[in-house]
């Protein structure tokens, strides 16, 4: 436990050091700087003329399609993982049920694939 | 383990944190960046914990996919969300109520690890200790055996995700001219080309 922990003190040194980066340029930068605060230096410039709308425009439904598609693929390789490191414990039994769980998911990638899904027209 | 210590009260806090910032900043682009920070945190408390897959799974799922996920729900969504907040007192009194099922909920499932006669039996069970296997080890011994229903299951519900996704989303424009590369291919210079006799001063 203490072995695991000592190998992340790096990454927690890391945090530490780039959090402390962080909060030293902003509070140097908001003590150092001269504040001469308008109205009109904070809105928005579009070219001369008042902004129309909100910089947030609407996006098309697909790329919520490829992200879904993504994040499942994602979490199938995920469930590889531990079966690759534990592979030799585990036996033909532990084998077979991530053949199976493997041929579910291709049904599933042979249905996006036939259906066109993949493809960005 | 004082750095630990430490450690672990510095992530619980900003997760805390974060959790409230989620709910409580008004632009819900800024709710999803916080979510994103309160996942990292809750990460750095699964490696706290020993619990290693977990948190990188935590990382790599949650934070590279669902929390981009949400921001394209909501970019997506074209809700003017100051108008949404309007009724946030209508609709206080639901979401107090599910929010007391949920405190019950988790009362429960910790009295019951409290009290419960197994307990005992489930704490005296040989588990190696984490200096021996690794927490990855240890769940690829238990997932893909002894919890092989579960398992399959999960793949039937990320069958059912993808078809639900390409059913609810999948639009075909018409009239869009795709390449068809077997058509290319098994185009002939016959089909495409012929030499026409053109006589002087006519058209064809």
């Amino acid at each position: 436990m203490d072995e695991l922990l000592r190998e992340y003190l790096p990454i927690l040194i890391f945090l530490v050091i780039a959090t402390g980066i962080a909060v030293l340029m902003v509070v140097a930068s908001y003590l150092v700087a001269k504040q001469r605060p308008d109205s009109e230096k904070l809105s928005a410039y579009e070219c001369g003329f008042e902004a129309f709308d909100d910089a947030r425009s609407r996006f098309d439904v697909r790329f919520y399609l490829v992200a879904i598609l993504f994040i499942i693929f994602d979490l199938e390789v995920a469930f590889l993982f531990p079966w690759a490191v534990a592979f030799g414990d585990i036996g033909v039994f532990g084998f077979c049920s991530m053949v199976i769980f493997l041929a579910v998911l291709t049904v599933g990638f042979i249905y996006e694939w036939r259906k066109g899904a993949l493809e960005w027209e | 383990m004082i750095i630990q210590a430490l450690a672990f009260y510095v992530f619980a806090f900003v997760a805390v944190a974060a959790g409230v910032m989620v709910i409580a900043s008004r632009n819900p682009v800024h709710s999803v960046l916080f979510l994103i920070l309160a996942f990292f945190n809750s990460a750095a408390l699964f490696v706290l914990l020993g619990a290693e897959f977990l948190a990188m799974i935590l990382v790599v799922v949650y934070v590279g996919a669902v929390a981009v996920l949400f921001l394209f729900v909501v970019m997506m969504l074209d809700i003017n969300f100051a108008a949404l907040r309007q009724g946030f007192l209508q609709y206080l009194p639901i979401g107090a109520l599910i929010g007391i099922v949920l405190l019950a909920e988790l009362v429960f499932v910790f009295a019951s690890w409290t009290f419960s006669p197994d307990v005992a039996a489930v704490i005296a069970a040989p588990t190696p200790a984490a200096a021996q296997v690794s927490n990855t080890h240890a769940l690829g011994r238990l997932i893909y055996t002894h919890y092989v229903y579960l398992f399959q299951a999960a793949g039937l519900i990320l069958l059912v995700a993808m078809v639900g996704a390409i059913v609810l989303t999948l639009r075909h424009r018409e009239g869009v001219r795709r390449q068809s590369i077997a058509r290319q291919v098994a185009r002939r210079r016959e089909d495409s080309i012929e030499v026409v006799k053109v006589p002087s001063g006519s058209g064809i």
